[in-house]
């Protein structure tokens, strides 16, 4: 992995950007952990988490164009958000067989840390990657606003930073977020506290009223049982720095760094 | 041959499009009309003369892409 850096000489695939030096005094010390940003055709948040990942957090960005079939030397990888292939057939179901999902499958099951934002969990849903399947909205609105979640759980590499019970402000944007799995999936995720966000009152209350989509048991996002994919509709990168006004989202990427640095230490301390 | 295959949401699961539908049906004055689902219709063309070759082709299509089979369920004609 860490030979396959070394080579590594810079994004392959990237938006032309002015370098805004205010941001790049921001940068921490430790940029090393490359991240993976997948771009499907239609997908429009890709920007943003790359942002987030290179200049609000200093670490490498990878945009992964999803005709590629080889991901090496990442060391995590995030589906954003956004229409992929317009949202044709079903949220989803088509991203879910770009060239690039294969690989994105088996990095997944190599135990490697995959978060698929909004659009991104619709397609880890139809990948399989994660239970269940969206429906449409219970409203039939497209909804983007704020929303109140609540972090069930800290003891997840995506969640960490926060505490259990923590309430966070977090933007939602979509037509299909309404989870749905059959109940015999739904009692074990309970059980295996896969529920890892749920939505809430601004007091954390879990409650019907809290649930702007219908959403079985109020789900926000979940994660697998081995603890190494997350999917969440709600938008982290929209809300992770002291510009735009809201923090709240950041530490589901400084959660990620975390875990991965344990990852490379308890590595290391294998190797020696 | 040509498939024409159809893609509903399963019984017992809410199909909020179907609920409105039936809500401005019942407003126009169709009180007889309930239970209302939407869903998807597609026709798809399958170069097989065969028809148990184009029959398997097409369950295939839907089992694979499209329906999604936790949520939907499908059925088809081949002509």
């Amino acid at each position: 992995m860490l030979a396959q850096r070394a080579a590594w000489e810079g994004p392959r695939w990237t938006r032309a950007v002015k370098p805004n030096p205010a941001i790049s005094l921001q940068r921490s010390e430790g940029g090393e952990m490359k991240i993976g940003v997948v771009v499907f055709p239609g997908s429009n948040c890709d920007h943003d988490c790359q942002h987030v990942f290179k200049d609000v957090l200093g670490q490498y960005v990878e945009m992964i164009w999803h005709k590629e079939t080889l991901l090496a030397g990442l060391d995590a990888i995030v589906l954003p958000g956004g229409f992929s292939y317009g949202d044709y057939l079903r949220t989803g179901a088509i991203a879910r067989f770009s060239p690039v999902m294969g690989a994105v499958k088996e990095f997944a099951k190599s135990g490697g840390m995959v978060l698929g934002i909004c659009n991104g969990f619709q397609i880890l849903l139809e990948a399989g990657l994660l239970p269940g399947a969206m429906l449409r909205n219970k409203s039939l609105y497209f909804i983007c606003k704020d929303v109140f979640v609540k972090v069930e759980t800290a003891a997840t590499a995506f969640t960490g930073a926060y505490e259990s019970g923590q309430v966070l402000k977090i933007p939602i944007a979509h037509a299909d977020g309404n989870y749905y799995t059959d109940p015999v999936t739904l009692a074990a995720m309970q059980a295996n506290a896969q529920i890892v966000l749920r939505y809430c009152t601004p007091e954390g209350k879990v409650m019907p009223e809290a649930n702007p989509n219908g959403s079985l048991d109020n789900i926000a996002g979940i994660i697998n049982p081995e603890g190494n994919v997350l999917g969440m509709m709600p938008h982290p990168e929209r809300c992770a720095e002291v510009m735009l006004g809201n923090e709240d989202g950041k530490l589901i990427f400084l959660s990620m760094l975390e875990a991965l640095k344990g990852n490379k230490k308890q590595l290391k301390m294998v190797g020696t | 041959m040509k498939a024409k295959i159809h893609v509903t949401l399963k019984q017992g699961i809410l199909d909020p499009q179907g609920k409105a539908i039936e809500h401005a049906l019942d407003s126009l004055g169709f009180k007889n009309a309930g239970n209302v689902r939407v869903g998807k219709y597609m026709e798809v063309d399958v170069n097989e003369t065969d028809k148990a070759k184009a029959d398997a082709a097409v369950k295939s299509m839907c089992e694979k892409l499209l329906a999604n089979t936790i949520i939907e369920e499908y059925r088809y004609e081949l002509q």
